[in-house]
C-alpha cells in the first residue's frame, strides 16, 4: 500500500491505477481507461468535489511530479482515491466500463448472494446514494432484486457513491439476456411441520401480489421471467380458490418445493417442463393453462 | 479431549467452544439423562452407548473387565512390558480409546447434534438460545433493509447430512448462508426446521427489528402497539418488510418500469400490507365465502384446539413427545394446519 509513495515520483511505469485496484479491499473497482480520465469532459464538476483536484488527477494519471512533504503527499493521495471513486461511478456506466464490470461480475468478484434460495447468485456493487460520504457500498442481487451488506468490513467502508444508484440497473438494461430467471422458491417457517399461521397468511398475501403482477404483465405481453410455477399462477386468472386448495393439499412434511430443498429429480423435471412449453407456444398465453393443468402443481408433486 | 491436563472441562462445553460451534447451546446433562428425550436416536448413530458416555464424560463401564481381561493380556504380551495394576488399567483404556476414538468421537458429535435439535425446542434449551440471541451470537441479517436484525440458526432439514446450518431472519422471514465459511461445515439438522419458528411463537415480545445494540439500549417496548394478528403481535410480523423496505430500482433517479424486461419482479417477496389486519380479514372472508372449505376449517379448528393443550407442554417435554402427540392430533390428515397462536407460555 505504501510502496507506491516512495517510488512513484521517479518511476512512471508504476501506474497508480494498477496499484489502487490491486489493493486489498478495492476488489470492487475496475480500472478506468487512461483515455477516459484524460478527457476533461468526463470530469465535469469534479474539480469542486475534490481537494487539490489537479494534483490528485496528476497522481491518478501518473503525471504527478510535485515535490512536497509527506503530509501534503498523504492529503493528495487521499484526494486521488476520492477522485478515482467519483470518476469510477461515471465510467462504469459507459460502454467500456459496463463491459469491464460485467467481466468482474461473471468472475464473481463482488461475491455471492447470501440468500439461500438464490443459490449463490453473483452480486453487483451499488450505492444507495449518488452523493459521496452518505452511505457505504451495498451489493445487489439480480435474482431476488434486493440489496445486502458486504460481508467484509474492508468493503463495508467503501463509499457507495463510487458505484452509484444506477449502474447495476443499467447493466441489465444494456444486457437484458443477463437478467436471471426469477424463482418463487422460498423459506416457509414451520413448527413440527406446521406452518406458522401469521407467516403463512403473509405469504399468501404476497403470492396474491405476485399473481396480480404476473397477470398484469401477461396482459401487457411482457415476459415475467419466472422459471417455475408458471401454470399455477396463470390459472389464478380464474379465481383464488385454486391456489388455496393447493395450499391446503400440501402435506405436513412435503414442503420440498416451497422450501427449496434439494430434490434434484423433481426440480429438474420441473424446470424441464415449464419454460420450454411456454416458449414453444410463442407467448400465446391463452393456450398455456390447459397444457399445464395436469402436472405442474408444485404442491401436489409428492 | 484431554481432560487429564487439569482443566475439568466437560465434553459438551469443549464441543461448544470449538471454532464454528458458536451457534450451539450447551445441552444440560439432565436433558440427556432423560431417556425419553433420546427416543429413537439409538438407531441413528454408530456406537450409541459409547458416544453417549463420551458426551456425558462417563468412564466406560468396568463390568466388562473380566471378559476383556484375556484380550488385555494378549495385547500386553505383544507390547512386552507390563507394569503394576494401575498402569495396566490405564493402558487398557488407552488402547481401547485409541482404536475407536475417531469413530466414537464422530458418533458423539452426531448424537450431540441430534439431541441438540430436540433440546433447543425444549423450555430450557430455547431459553438458553434466547440468551444467545440477545447477545447477538447468531449474527445479523445481511439484507440492507433489515438493519442488522438478529438472526437464528436453523436447518432446512431435520435429517443429518443434507444441508448445512442457515440463518433465519425473523425480520424478513428469509434464510441466509452464514457469512463465515467455518459454519459451512456445521450440519443444519443439529438445529432443525422447528427451532426458528418456535422461537418466534415462544417469545412474541422480542423486538425483532432491532439489532443487539439497540435492544440493549432500551428493552421494554410496548409490543402490543397494534395488537395481535394471527397469533403474533402485528409489529412483529416481518418488521423488515413492506413499504419503504423494498428495494426500488432506479436509473438516474427514475424508477425502472415493471414493463421493462429488466424491471422489478420480486418486490412481492419483500412486501407486506400497510394494514396488517388485512391478513386477518382475508382469512375470515375466505372462511365465510367458500363452502367447500367449511368442513376443512371446522376440522382444523378442532385440531387446533387440541393442539393448544399440547403447545403448553411443548417447551418442557423435548421433541419426541411433541411429535408423537402431534401425529395423533393430526390424525393422518394431510392438511397444512397452521400453528395458529400456539400460545407458548414462556
Ligand atoms: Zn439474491
Ligand atoms: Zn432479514
Amino acid at each position: 500500500m505504501d510502496d507506491y509513495g516512495t517510488e512513484s515520483e521517479s518511476d512512471y511505469t508504476s501506474y497508480w491505477r494498477d496499484w489502487f485496484i490491486s489493493l486489498r479491499g478495492n476488489e470492487y473497482f475496475c480500472e478506468i481507461d487512461e483515455e477516459y480520465l484524460t478527457d476533461r469532459f468526463n470530469l465535469t464538476g469534479l474539480n469542486t468535489e475534490v481537494q487539490y483536484y489537479q494534483y490528485a488527477l496528476d497522481l491518478v494519471t501518473d503525471m504527478f511530479d510535485l515535490d512536497c512533504d509527506d503530509e501534503m503527499r498523504e492529503t493528495i493521495e487521499k484526494s486521488a482515491r476520492h477522485l478515482y471513486g467519483l470518476v469510477h461511478a461515471r465510467y462504469i456506466v459507459t460502454t467500456r466500463g459496463l463491459a469491464k464490470m460485467l467481466e468482474k461480475y461473471k468472475k464473481g468478484d463482488f461475491g455471492k448472494c447470501p440468500r439461500v434460495m438464490c443459490n449463490s447468485h453473483p452480486l453487483l456493487p451499488m450505492g444507495l446514494s449518488d452523493v459521496p460520504n452518505l452511505k457505504p457500498v451495498k451489493l445487489y442481487c439480480a435474482r431476488c432484486e434486493d440489496t445486502y451488506n458486504p460481508k467484509s468490513s474492508r468493503h463495508a467502508s467503501i463509499d457507495g457513491a463510487y458505484f452509484g444508484t444506477s449502474f447495476h440497473n443499467i447493466l441489465f438494461q444494456v444486457y437484458p439476456t443477463l437478467v436471471p430467471a426469477k424463482s418463487v422458491e422460498r423459506y416457509v417457517p414451520r413448527v413440527y411441520g406446521f406452518k406458522v399461521h401469521a407467516a403463512a397468511a403473509l405469504m399468501r398475501w404476497q403470492d396474491a401480489q405476485r399473481a396480480s403482477m404476473r397477470r398484469k404483465l401477461r396482459k401487457m405481453e411482457v415476459e415475467s421471467g419466472f422459471k417455475d410455477n408458471e401454470a399455477e399462477e396463470l390459472e389464478d386468472d380464474e379465481g383464488e380458490e385454486d391456489e388455496e386448495d393447493e395450499d391446503n393439499d400440501v402435506e405436513i412434511d412435503d414442503d420440498i418445493d416451497e422450501a427449496g430443498e434439494e430434490h434434484p429429480g423433481q426440480l429438474t423435471r420441473y424446470r424441464g417442463a415449464g419454460p420450454v412449453t411456454i416458449a414453444g407456444s410463442g407467448g400465446g398465453a391463452s393456450s398455456v393453462p390447459s397444457a399445464f393443468s395436469g402436472d405442474a402443481h408444485m404442491g401436489s408433486v409428492a | 479431549m484431554s481432560t487429564s491436563s487439569g482443566t475439568p472441562e466437560s465434553w459438551i462445553s469443549s464441543f461448544c467452544s470449538l471454532l464454528g460451534h458458536e451457534y450451539f447451546a450447551e445441552v444440560s446433562e439432565e436433558f440427556i439423562e432423560d431417556d425419553f428425550n433420546l427416543t429413537g436416536l439409538q438407531n441413528q448413530v454408530a456406537m450409541y452407548k459409547e458416544a453417549l458416555e463420551m458426551i456425558l464424560d462417563v468412564e466406560p463401564e468396568e463390568d466388562e473387565e473380566d471378559e476383556d481381561e484375556e484380550e488385555d493380556e494378549d495385547e500386553e504380551d505383544v507390547s512386552g512390558d507390563v507394569g503394576d495394576g494401575t498402569t495396566r488399567r490405564e493402558r487398557r483404556h488407552h488402547s481401547r480409546v485409541a482404536s475407536d476414538l475417531s469413530v466414537i468421537e464422530s458418533s458423539a458429535e452426531m448424537l450431540y447434534g441430534l439431541i441438540h435439535q430436540r433440546f433447543i425446542c425444549s423450555r430450557a434449551g430455547i431459553q438458553q438460545m434466547a440468551e444467545k440471541y440477545e447477545l447477538g451470537h447468531f449474527g445479523v441479517c445481511p439484507r440492507t433493509n433489515c438493519n442488522q436484525a438478529r438472526t437464528l440458526p436453523v436447518g432446512l432439514s431435520d435429517i443429518p447430512g443434507e444441508d448445512t446450518v442457515k440463518l433465519f431472519c425473523p425480520s424478513c422471514l428469509d434464510v441466509y448462508v452464514p457469512p463465515n465459511s467455518r459454519f459451512q461445515t456445521v450440519d443444519g439438522a443439529f438445529f432443525g426446521r422447528t427451532f426458528g419458528a418456535l422461537f418466534l411463537l415462544t417469545f412474541p415480545e422480542y423486538d425483532l427489528s432491532r439489532s443487539a445494540a439497540e435492544a440493549a439500549a432500551s428493552l421494554g417496548r410496548a409490543a402490543d402497539e397494534q395488537g395481535m394478528i394471527n397469533g403474533m403481535y402485528a409489529c412483529n410480523i416481518a418488521p423488515g418488510l413492506g413499504r419503504d423496505k423494498i428495494y426500488e430500482p432506479r436509473i438516474y433517479g427514475f424508477r425502472v418500469s415493471e414493463l421493462s424486461r429488466s424491471g422489478p419482479r420480486m418486490q412481492w417477496l419483500r412486501d407486506k400490507p400497510d394494514d396488517m389486519s388485512l391478513l386477518d380479514e382475508a382469512r375470515r372472508y375466505h372462511a365465510e365465502h367458500d363452502d367447500d372449505e367449511d368442513s376443512d376449517d371446522d376440522h382444523s379448528r378442532s385440531t387446533r384446539y387440541s393442539r393448544r393443550s399440547t403447545a403448553r407442554r411443548r417447551p418442557g417435554g423435548g421433541g419426541a413427545r411433541q411429535r408423537q402427540i402431534q401425529r395423533q392430533t393430526q390424525n393422518g390428515s394431510p392438511m397444512a394446519i397452521e400453528a395458529n397462536g400456539a400460545e407458548s407460555e414462556l
